[in-house]
């Protein structure tokens, strides 16, 4: 029910973040979701890819620093409150967000959301109870 | 193992005579052969026939690096320049370069005392020496190339640089001791794992590590990363190169000054007066038997003191302890003495970090900044940003605590911090002179 996503450290200077859809670019990995979180000197790039392994190892041979974390998917239903109610029956549970982002598909009626969350499977349990659809990880690459 | 053992296990009254019948003979010949060194002592009214014992020695002027490049090339050699088989310098990056000669004889000396370090370090004739010093004027490497020759080793000239083959050939080679810088040493074994290459699966097992100060904990570090005895050599390319002083594997407490060669005082940096026996100051050298260009009293600007207990591996020659910072390379932020080496000891000490970081100063106003620049590895990398700021608070809270500097500290990419292939560059000073 886990969606691997890697994260890439960067300083934050022109060309860094180019430099990285450069790389990916021409080993052929296509970008399914990202965000950046960014501070005054660095920023965290973190990525949903088509081939992690692929991607993990061509940023690597260009001297980046890249990690990999549990993240999920969470299809969110297009309609005022289809958010607050997901996240109402995580904090329930006790189980707190560190951060999200959300992008659309062209097949999708709703909207996903990937979710970082401190306790990942505890997550999942409550998601699961609520009926809330889960993407999976494959599912998610090869969208 | 000691190679030379009547010399280096030589109770140290002998030593001692050995010393002074050596000082003598020096003074006679500076005076007689060195224009410098004639004013200095006339200036101070001093003959070489008043050095009747060793704490004469102070009656005799200092040697100052600035004296070198005063007399550039070749004003302080004691011989005739044809005399003269080789010339090492140094890079001159902070001025003119500072030359040295040397006779047949005087290379033939390095070579022994090089030998001498070997075996100190644990290395013998069927050893595989990989040297990756840089070969050229630079001291390190042809002063262990001919040092493990000397030994009857198997010796690697490879040079600095070129690191992916060079990680092939200490593989493919066999090497049982790596010389190098100790930063060098980490970035080799970093360069190697990358190719897949892990160096405790290698037969490698000492590293002979000098030519820039290091902390006991950086030392740990390597010695637990690589699976080998890290050794520390002292020398410095004035005084001859490498080989002035080398640690004994048994206690690694130290270099052992090669006594015989080279007579050590240590003073106070300030006021230049001698200190008592075993206090801290800087270690000033006499090169004892050096032909093309002796040196009376050099003073190196490395921070250190003398322990002259007996060492359990049996060598009778003075324990250096280790140097923690040339005092050049001190410091002054906001009126606050701070040696890189102390942040390396802190960031080494805070969870995990690589001791690639670079200090760089520069002054706003009046007002002096410190940033530490550290590399993000990917032990301490997280996608959370609030772990990356934590681990920045609390260097910056160590270094704080620790040193009483505020001090910026900047994450920065791995290899964000150029590495240069011999010494690392851990200062840039903006702040005009």
């Amino acid at each position: 029910m886990k969606v691997e996503q890697i994260s890439v450290f960067l300083e934050n200077r022109a060309g860094r973040l180019s430099e990285v859809t450069r790389i990916l670019a021409e080993a052929g990995i296509n970008i399914r979701a990202l965000s950046l979180a960014d501070t005054s000197d660095f920023g965290i790039l973190r990525l949903i890819v088509s081939d992690l392994e692929k991607a993990k190892s061509a940023l690597k041979d260009n001297g980046f620093t890249v990690g990999r974390t549990n993240v999920v998917a969470v299809e969110v239903p297009d309609r005022p409150g289809g958010l607050h109610e997901i996240l109402e029956m995580l904090s329930k549970r006790g189980v707190n967000v560190e951060y999200m982002y959300a992008f659309v598909t062209q097949s999708q009626q709703s909207a996903i959301i990937i979710f970082r969350f401190d306790r990942t499977d505890q997550a999942i349990e409550a998601l699961q109870e609520g009926k809330i659809p889960i993407i999976p990880g494959e599912k998610l690459y090869n969208m | 193992m000691i190679f030379d053992i009547a010399n280096e296990t030589m109770p140290r009254e002998q030593l001692e005579a050995v010393q002074l019948r050596r000082l003598k003979d020096l003074c006679g010949r500076v005076y007689a052969n060195v224009p410098f060194y004639k004013n200095k002592f006339d200036e101070r009214g001093v003959s070489p026939a008043d050095v009747r014992s060793l704490s004469d020695l102070t009656l005799l002027p200092f040697t100052e690096k600035q004296d070198l490049r005063n007399h550039y090339p070749f004003g302080l050699f004691a011989v005739p320049r044809d005399n003269v088989v080789r010339i090492h310098a140094s890079s001159g990056t902070t001025g003119k370069s500072t030359v040295v000669g040397y006779t047949r004889r005087d290379i033939k000396n390095w070579a022994e005392l090089m030998a001498r370090s070997f075996t100190a370090a644990g290395a013998g004739p069927k050893d595989v020496i990989h040297v990756a010093y840089g070969y050229g004027l630079f001291t390190g490497g042809l002063g262990a190339h001919y040092g493990g020759e000397r030994l009857g080793a198997t010796v690697v000239p490879m040079s600095g640089g070129a690191t992916r083959r060079q990680v092939m050939l200490l593989r493919d080679f066999g090497a049982t001791v790596l010389c190098c810088t100790p930063s060098y040493s980490l970035y080799l074994y970093e360069a190697a794992l990358e190719s897949g290459i892990d160096f405790n699966d290698l037969p490698l097992r000492v590293g002979v590590f000098g030519a820039e100060p290091w902390t006991d904990e950086m030392r740990r570090d390597i010695e637990q990363k690589m699976g080998i005895k890290a050794i520390d050599i002292y020398g410095l390319s004035e005084i001859m190169g490498p080989g002035v002083g080398i640690e004994c594997i048994q206690t690694q407490s130290g270099p052992h000054l090669m006594e015989d060669h080279f007579l050590a005082e240590i003073i106070d940096p300030a006021s230049g007066e001698p200190l008592p026996p075993g206090a801290t100051g800087e270690l000033v050298i006499t090169t004892l038997t050096k032909e093309a260009q002796p040196l009376i009293r050099y003073r190196t600007r490395d921070i250190t003191s003398l322990d002259t207990t007996p060492c359990k591996c049996g060598r009778t020659f003075a324990r250096m302890k280790r140097v923690t910072g040339r005092s050049d390379d001190m410091l002054i932020i906001r009126g606050v003495n701070v040696f890189p080496s102390q942040i390396e000891s802190i960031l080494l000490e805070t969870d995990g970090l690589t001791p690639h970081y670079q200090l760089v100063v520069s002054r706003e106003g009046s007002l002096d900044n410190l940033d530490v620049m550290v590399e993000v590895d990917e032990k301490i990398f997280s996608d959370e940003v609030k772990v990356m700021q934590r681990i920045e608070g609390k260097i910056q809270k160590n270094i704080k605590e620790f040193l009483g500097v505020t001090a910026k500290v900047k994450l920065v990419e791995p290899r964000g911090i150029q590495r240069s292939e011999g010494k690392a560059q851990r200062i840039v000073d903006k702040r005009g002179k």
